[in-house]
């Protein structure tokens, strides 16, 4: 390869591809951290960061999920709800005498048949995805209280909270899951046919369709995936808390959202990486925990939130748009 | 449109590079009042970029605009509009969810009285621009229920509503038949009548001498010629657009055919087709010939199971096969390349490596994952194969000119190694010296024992490279013709009735 093709590949390079929109974004997160640093040396203790780490990493496994359904050109605004009936299911199963394993499998399998039912709407009633999961937002939050009667389910075995409180390593545990997942996500989406296809659909439907993928059967499985991943999400944070609370997760599916829009998903589809999804989830954590260690209203956090939402996509757009 | 008179477009010295293609060098065109002039050259030549600095599209590097004399900044299209030009580009750019009216008067629609949109007024204005570029349709239909050819007349339609000075049309008859490509001439000669002055780009070069005075060759980004269409010849021209003489455009060898590959017998749908059948033997090039709107795209897509069949039955190899989506036609080893790539077709977003592997990805994976090795190989392959004009395999294909996007999606069909292809309007918007290649191709898979059914606009095409030919009329298939000695006079003699 001569210098010239060199210099072409790099600026191509720079326009194009996601790889330069999340290099962006980690500068936006070293910006932010530094500045924190400054700000309040406390930042930079190990304790503090793998705090931090353990709180975003939920929303992170959740933003992970929901970013295939984005990548497909669609939204699923339930995961929030699912997150909840999740965490209130193995809670549930748990005090049944369940044993941890086998409850967890169950609680992501009720998140999966969450999804399923959002993706059958999705294609087969062709409602508009955010009708459809608007609509099973409300339902799947009304089998929370139903299940519970609106109390929360505590008096697990102590096993419960092993999954958001255990640490390896001096590490916690969600931070390890929240890896796990990213790498399995990642690895899907880039290396395999199916995560490929999943791309063409959200850049072109009609095209995919007609290159022979069974674009239904595709965007059902999407919507599986994203279920399975809040369901986690909300085992996490249950687990995290010692307590099922059925209302859990109102507005969590916000947070996952914004992490991937931040993290450079488009909301028409067809781009968006799974680091830059941990990325934008991490962006959000430091934030939160900005907020606390400047002892910042709690009123202001949702206010800052938005501007950061909006400011990270902005400085991405800026990248962009060159003729 | 003698020398004399002042030109009322001066371009000069015009430059514009993208990241990894020069697209432009140093360009001087001049276009008189009242002349058609031909702008023509390869694939990636960069015709398309020339006339998207004069409709404010892109902007110019460096080099100089001067209309009527006067130097003119072109910074976006609706300077570009304001100064007299109007365009039609070669990616329609129609709003599928609107009306015919609403496409026709986007953003400047008619206002009545009462601050609202005049209906009635922007009707009467459409009908009348219908009228002329002669399309029956109702005003208030959606423009997405419209075939490829009528979007393009619509587009006709909505340029000659600015009643420009300067009208660019960006291959308009590449998606045309020859009834609407002599409509569309009435309208040019009409216009030249007027004084306005129409650049027109085509690799058809039968159309140079039909419509223009003058034609501009552009060659890598240069200016590599211009001249007066009644003194050259088409071999002048192409030889100043490759650099090369090319010979006989349609390379069609004689393959041994063997047994039948595909067979459509009865085949309905709920309102567009009617009991058709047909047969394609490997080994056979089948092509199909009619008008537009004859139904030729609405069988292939039914083939393929894109479009739900009413009634019919298809057999591949002898056998039954159950094609309900297009999944299983893949599976029975059938390959389509649709009419319409921006739609049907490509994932503008994604790179030419990914779109070209994108139907043959079992060809190129372990298993579940993509072996990105050979996919890259794949793509090289046909990158070189077909020419394909492109910086990178990591280009995104919106970014590549429209002939050169039109090879990718052959390519695309072409990797998947399919045992019966199906081409419909293959090389819409491919140069002459491709084109050739194409038919060259088809030839050699024909030869491999792939049965092909050729889908064409172009009469020469369909009679240079089909063994037998097909000819439907408004759903229904009307009778089919030998090769030899066919002429298009009998052809469009049973298209017509
Ligand atoms: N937006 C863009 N970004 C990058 N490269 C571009 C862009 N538009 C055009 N090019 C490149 O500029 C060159 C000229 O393209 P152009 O579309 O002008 O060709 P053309 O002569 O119209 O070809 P065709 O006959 O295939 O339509 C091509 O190499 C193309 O890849
Ligand atoms: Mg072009």
């Amino acid at each position: 390869m001569n210098p010239q093709d060199k210099k072409t590949n790099l600026s191509l390079w720079y326009r194009n591809s996601s790889a330069a929109s999340t290099l962006t974004i980690l500068l936006i997160l070293l910006l932010m951290s530094t500045a924190l640093a400054i700000a309040a040396p406390a930042f930079l203790k190990a304790s503090n960061l793998l705090s931090t780490a353990r709180n975003f990493s939920a929303i992170a496994v959740a933003g992970i999920g929901v970013s295939v359904v984005i990548l497909t050109g669609n939204i699923d605004i339930s995961i929030g709800s699912i997150y909840g009936l999740a965490g209130v299911s193995v809670a549930m199963l748990m005090k049944s005498g369940w044993s941890l394993v086998p409850a967890v499998a169950a609680g992501m399998a009720v998140g999966g048949l969450c999804g399923l039912a959002n993706g059958l709407l999705v294609v087969y009633l062709r409602l508009p995805s955010y009708i459809a999961t608007l609509g099973m937002m409300q339902i799947v939050r009304g089998v929370c209280y139903i299940l519970t009667q609106g109390y929360p389910v505590s008096g697990m075995a102590d096993s419960f909270k092993w999954i958001g409180q255990g640490e390896l390593m001096g590490v916690p545990l969600p931070i390890y899951f929240m890896v796990l997942f990213a790498l399995v996500f990642a690895v899907f989406r880039n290396r395999t046919k199916t995560g490929r296809r999943i791309f063409a659909l959200g850049g072109n439907e009609e095209a995919t369709r007609i290159s022979g993928v069974n674009t239904k059967a595709l965007k059902i499985l999407c919507f599986v995936l994203a279920g399975v991943c809040a369901a986690f999400a909300g085992v996490i944070n249950a687990s995290k808390v010692g307590v099922a609370q059925p209302t859990a997760g109102n507005g969590f599916e916000m947070d996952a959202i914004a992490s991937v829009i931040i993290g450079g998903s488009s909301m028409g589809g067809g781009v968006g990486t799974v680091t830059g999804t941990l990325i934008g989830a991490a962006i959000m954590g430091v934030l939160r925990n900005a907020l606390v260690l400047l002892s910042v209203e709690s009123y202001w956090q949702t206010l800052v939130m938005g501007v950061v939402i909006i400011s990270a996509v902005t400085i991405d757009q800026l990248r962009k748009a060159r003729r | 449109m003698s020398e004399q008179t002042r030109p009322l477009l001066e371009m000069r010295g015009v430059s514009k590079s993208f990241p990894g293609v020069k697209a432009l060098d140093r360009v001087d065109l001049q276009v008189y009042p009242g002349e058609v002039l031909a702008l023509v050259g390869e694939n990636g030549a960069g015709k398309s970029t020339l006339m998207k600095i004069l409709s404010g599209v892109h902007r110019m590097d460096e080099g100089e605009i001067y209309l009527e004399g006067k130097a003119v900044s072109l910074p976006d299209p609706l300077s570009s509009q304001k100064a007299g030009i109007s365009i039609i580009y070669q990616e329609l750019n129609t709003l599928n969810n609107l009306s015919i009216a609403e496409n026709i008067f986007i953003g400047r629609e008619p206002i009545a009285k009462n601050g609202l949109v005049d209906r009635q007024r922007q009707h009467r204005e459409a009908r009348a621009l219908l009228d002329e570029v002669k399309l029956p349709l109702d005003t208030q239909t959606l423009t997405g229920k419209l075939s490829t050819a009528q979007k393009q007349m619509v587009e006709v339609a909505k340029a000659l509503s600015f009643n420009a000075k300067l009208i660019i049309m960006d291959e308009p008859t590449s998606s045309l038949t020859n009834a609407e490509t002599r409509t569309l001439f009435d309208i040019v000669r009409r216009l030249k009548a007027r004084g306005v002055a129409i650049v027109f780009i085509t690799h058809r070069m039968v159309e140079i001498f039909q419509i223009a005075d003058r034609v501009a060759v552009l060659r890598d980004g240069q200016m590599a010629a211009t001249m007066h269409a009644r003194d050259t010849t088409e071999a002048d021209i192409i030889s100043a657009m490759v650099g090369r003489e090319i010979g006989d455009l349609y390379v069609k060898e004689v393959a041994p055919l063997g047994e039948v590959a595909l067979e459509v017998q009865g085949l309905s749908t709920k309102n567009r087709l009617h009991d058709v059948s047909f047969y394609v033997r490997s080994g056979e090039i089948l092509g199909f010939a009619g008008l537009v709107g004859a139904g030729r795209s609405e069988v292939m897509r039914a083939v393929f199971g894109i479009d739900p069949r009413q009634s019919g039955t298809i057999l591949v190899r002898g056998k039954k096969a159950a094609i309900r989506k297009t999944g299983d036609a893949l599976r029975y080893g059938i390959g389509f390349v649709p009419e319409d790539r921006k739609e049907q077709a490509l994932i503008l977003d994604m790179t030419v490596k990914k779109n070209m592997s994108l139907a043959a990805l079992d060809r190129v994976s372990r298993g579940w994952f993509i072996d990105r090795l050979r996919e890259s190989r794949l793509a090289e392959k046909f990158v070189s194969l077909l020419r394909v004009r492109t910086p990178s395999l990591e280009q995104r294909v919106k970014n590549l000119s429209g002939g050169n996007q039109q090879k990718v999606v052959i390519a695309k069909w072409m990797a998947n190694e399919p045992l019966i292809l199906i081409l419909d309007e293959p090389t819409r918007g491919i140069d002459v010296g491709a084109k050739k290649e194409i038919h060259k191709l088809m030839s050699d898979l024909a030869r491999q024992g792939v049965a092909i059914v050729l889908v064409s606009s172009e009469l020469p095409e369909v009679i240079g490279m089909s063994d037998r030919i097909v000819v439907m009329h408004e759903g229904r298939v009307k009778g089919s013709f030998d090769r030899r000695g066919v002429t298009q006079e009998e052809i469009m003699q049973m298209a017509v009735s």
